[in-house]
């Protein structure tokens, strides 16, 4: 009877954790920008990575095993927060510019799409 | 359990091989730093689900020193890239 309960926790959460994991791959390669990406990466660090490990760590039980899995959770945890931070500060200061909407285009957009229903209304 | 362990690593694989091609073809060096970061952390998931596929339980003390190595290796390279001028390249 544990052991259902217990392989069922593993799956829900290694499930979960490799969506994130997916989610943020995903955002590295569509996102147009570095501070976005990060955004993304960061995010598949510490819930991706945690998620997966926290699923195995009830997959394992309680053992020195189970131990070290919990050690390696609390470093990807603080890893993923450091980098993060001194990616983002490195890449600010050596003068990366960091990616915008092009305003003008857009508000010519919106122009032509009022302009659109305006002749359809009439 | 052993099925559902082998397909989340591939999952994870196809993952890492992706990043790849981020790797390979960045926009710039950042971006680079990103992706090999994120590869790390796929390929480290990787490795502690192998612990439970082979029973080999000294994975977990190579997983751990990825990880170490991963952080302290991220670290040095945005260290050196802060002073760079060559970013937006």
């Amino acid at each position: 009877m544990i052991e259902i309960f217990t392989n069922s926790m593993a799956v829900l959460f290694l499930s979960v954790g490799a969506f994130f994991l997916s989610l943020g791959v995903i955002g590295i390669i569509r996102l147009p920008d570095i501070f976005s990406q990060l955004h993304a990466s960061t995010k598949c660090d510490i819930l991706g990575a945690g998620l997966c490990l926290i699923g195995l760590i009830f997959y394992e039980g309680v053992s020195f095993n189970a131990l070290k899995m919990i050690a390696i959770t609390f470093l990807m945890v603080a890893s993923g927060l450091v980098i993060g931070h001194a990616v983002a500060r490195s890449a600010r200061r050596a003068g990366v510019i960091p990616w915008q909407i092009d305003r003008e285009e857009i508000i010519r957009l919106e122009k032509e799409k009022l302009l659109e229903e305006f002749i359809k209304e009439k | 359990m052993t099925p559902f362990i082998v397909g989340v690593s591939l999952i994870l694989l196809l993952g890492a091989f992706i990043c790849l091609y981020r790797v390979l073809f960045g926009r710039n060096l950042f971006e680079r730093i990103i992706a090999v970061n994120l590869m790390g952390t796929n390929i480290l998931v990787v490795l502690i689900l192998m612990t439970y596929y082979f029973k080999q339980i000294f994975y977990l003390d190579v997983a751990f020193a990825y990880a170490l190595l991963n952080f302290v290796a991220i670290i040095a390279v945005t260290r050196c890239a802060e002073t760079r001028s060559r970013a937006n390249d």
